[in-house]
């Protein structure tokens, strides 16, 4: 029966597009191109994910008929252009489901999120001299880089959750690492290399219940999984517009009010101030303190609009279908003779890493790109994965939900043929 | 045979294959058919850092000729690899300075060198050249 005060549509009432892959596939007009004279079987996203029609329409439609400075300009464009870019904020807003709008701050990408954070903490000196962060074995360099330069700088020590060989944390290990120093505690969500989705909400948990906070990574989850930061009740969230549909150069930084408050701006420059004199300077509120200067706006608009892109369908379908990918692929795989899947967690998103006896992974890549492949090969900005393993690096093929079964069996035919080539 | 010619061999050579699945499978028999590589070489002063396979060269001077010898993890870059060596080894300080690589971009195979594939090739070839530069001093 209909509340009278339902004034939001519930998820269930709302008009979804049917998910039909093949159709879905006309929205990304690079799909259908060809590569090295074979049509492309992009398998490579991961990395970075392929734009439908409407991001690149709607990137050109602003600098077409919006392009303005936003935020200070009275005229007609630039409120017009301020509205757009920050109408893609509140679709941030609801995509992750934030408390407010102004817990979405827009940064270049992920690896510019934990940048920030690090720096900042340091700086508001929340992380001094003898603390602890705890990071992950399975992180990207993103998650772990910007520590290492924090950790040179002010003497903090940086503990790593150890990963067990199927490729999923070490929770026991994790409990054991905390400290009274630990201030904070940075883990991915979803790993990029091995596709483990880690059980973050039980981290968060577990760390909070000695109050220490928690950032996440979630480049690799944004495309795959609804996130809800308020579920979660992470304290600090990143993920990257191009992995998920959008446009490079784009990506979300969601902070907790009062934890952001806390923190000091990042740069400084137009935009996040309050007031400037030479004596002194006061600064914007959230989230504005935290961006200075002209901003990415089409970049904002893009993310906006693949954001309305992925909303149009049921995500559990999607999901649904990248897990049938991923199971289908994986038995494919297998098939293989001396074929060896790295990452073999219960809970995976769509990402396989594998290697095969006796051929390099740089041998594996530059052959299927001769059939229109398009797969991942190399250490995939996880160095320390490749050395738990004792791998020099893997090949990766990894699916988002314009993927075909066909192409998973183009992917194992190609594979077949590359071990012929070295028999 | 003179650089030139080493050049204009392998150019010939691998103007008859149609596709690049039989440029390939050339490339990967030369790897095969490299003479193996002096482990006394394989230390961590002759390896040229590549993002994805890694990359071992050593040269040194034999009367007046360069020797060069590398090896490679990965095959098609050791089938890359001897085909440098077919073109600059073996030959005098002067002749490597005076012939860039301009068979590599007929071939069709210089994206194998561009930074971006990050696999060692151009700073093999970048090193060879380094190589002769300082080894034609000695001669002088």
């Amino acid at each position: 029966m209909k509340n009278e005060f339902d004034i939001f549509p519930k998820e269930e009432t709302i008009n979804r597009r049917k998910f039909d892959v093949y159709e879905l596939r006309k929205d990304f007009p690079i799909l259908s191109r060809l590569v090295n004279g074979k049509p492309l079987v992009y398998l490579d996203n991961a990395a970075t994910t392929q734009k439908p029609s409407s991001v690149i329409e709607n990137i050109k439609h602003y600098y077409t008929f919006e392009n303005a400075n936003i935020h200070r300009g009275l005229h007609f464009l630039s409120e017009l252009a301020t509205e757009s870019y920050e109408s893609a904020r509140l679709k941030v807003k609801e995509f992750i489901n934030a408390m407010s709008a102004s817990e979405i701050i827009f940064v270049r990408g992920a690896t510019e999120g934990i940048n920030l954070i690090a720096n900042t903490m340091c700086r508001a000196n929340i992380l001094k001299e003898g603390d602890e962060i705890i990071i992950s074995h399975m992180e990207h360099h993103a998650n772990i880089v910007p520590w290492q330069l924090l950790c040179e700088r002010k003497d903090i020590k940086l503990k790593v959750i150890p990963i067990t060989d199927d490729g999923e944390l070490d929770l026991d290990e994790f409990k054991k690492l905390i400290s009274e120093k630990t201030k904070l505690v940075s883990v991915v969500h979803i790993s990029n290399s091995l596709g483990t989705i880690n059980p973050v909400k039980e981290i968060v948990k577990i760390a909070h219940s000695y109050n220490i906070p928690v950032l996440l990574d979630g480049a690799q989850a944004a495309p795959h999984v609804k996130i809800d930061v308020q579920k979660l009740d992470c304290d600090f969230y990143v993920f990257s517009g191009h992995k998920m549909f959008g446009p490079t150069g784009i990506g979300i930084l969601y902070g907790k009010t009062n934890l952001m408050n806390e923190l000091p701006p990042y740069q400084g420059g137009g935009d996040m101030i309050r007031t400037v004199t030479f004596e002194k300077t006061t600064f914007d509120d959230l989230p504005h303190k935290f961006e200075a200067g002209t901003p990415n706006i089409s970049g904002g608009i893009g993310l906006g609009t693949a954001i309305d892109y992925i909303n149009q369908y049921d995500r559990l379908e999607l999901t649904k279908h990248e897990d049938k990918l991923l199971e289908y692929a994986t038995e494919k795989l297998l098939e293989i003779e001396g074929l060896k899947i790295i990452g073999k967690a219960k809970n995976k998103a769509s990402v396989v890493s594998f290697v095969i006896d006796g051929i390099h992974p740089y041998d594996i890549g530059t052959l299927m790109d001769t059939y229109g492949i398009a797969i991942r090969t190399g250490h995939h900005c996880t160095q320390p994965i490749m050395q738990r393993y004792n791998l020099p690096a893997t090949a990766r093929a990894s699916f988002a939900f314009y993927n075909t079964f066909d192409e998973v069996d183009k992917l194992a035919e190609g594979l077949l043929k590359v071990k012929k080539m070295f028999q | 045979m003179t650089i030139k010619e080493a050049q204009e061999k392998l150019i010939k050579e691998f103007n008859e294959y149609m596709d690049w699945e039989d440029k390939y499978a050339a490339i990967i028999k030369m790897g095969k058919e490299m003479p193996p590589f002096p482990e006394e070489y394989r230390i961590e002063k002759n390896k040229i850092h590549g993002c994805q396979s890694q990359v071992w060269m050593n040269a040194r001077l034999d009367g007046d000729k360069v020797i060069i010898e590398a090896e490679s993890d990965a095959m098609i870059v050791k089938g890359l690899i001897a085909m440098l060596i077919k073109v600059y080894s073996n030959q005098s300080p002067k002749e490597i300075l005076n012939n860039p690589p301009d068979f590599v971009k007929q071939i069709g195979i210089d994206s194998h060198l561009s930074p971006t594939r990050k696999n060692g090739l151009g700073a093999m070839l970048k090193q060879i050249q380094m190589y002769a530069l300082a080894f034609s001093t000695i001669l002088k």
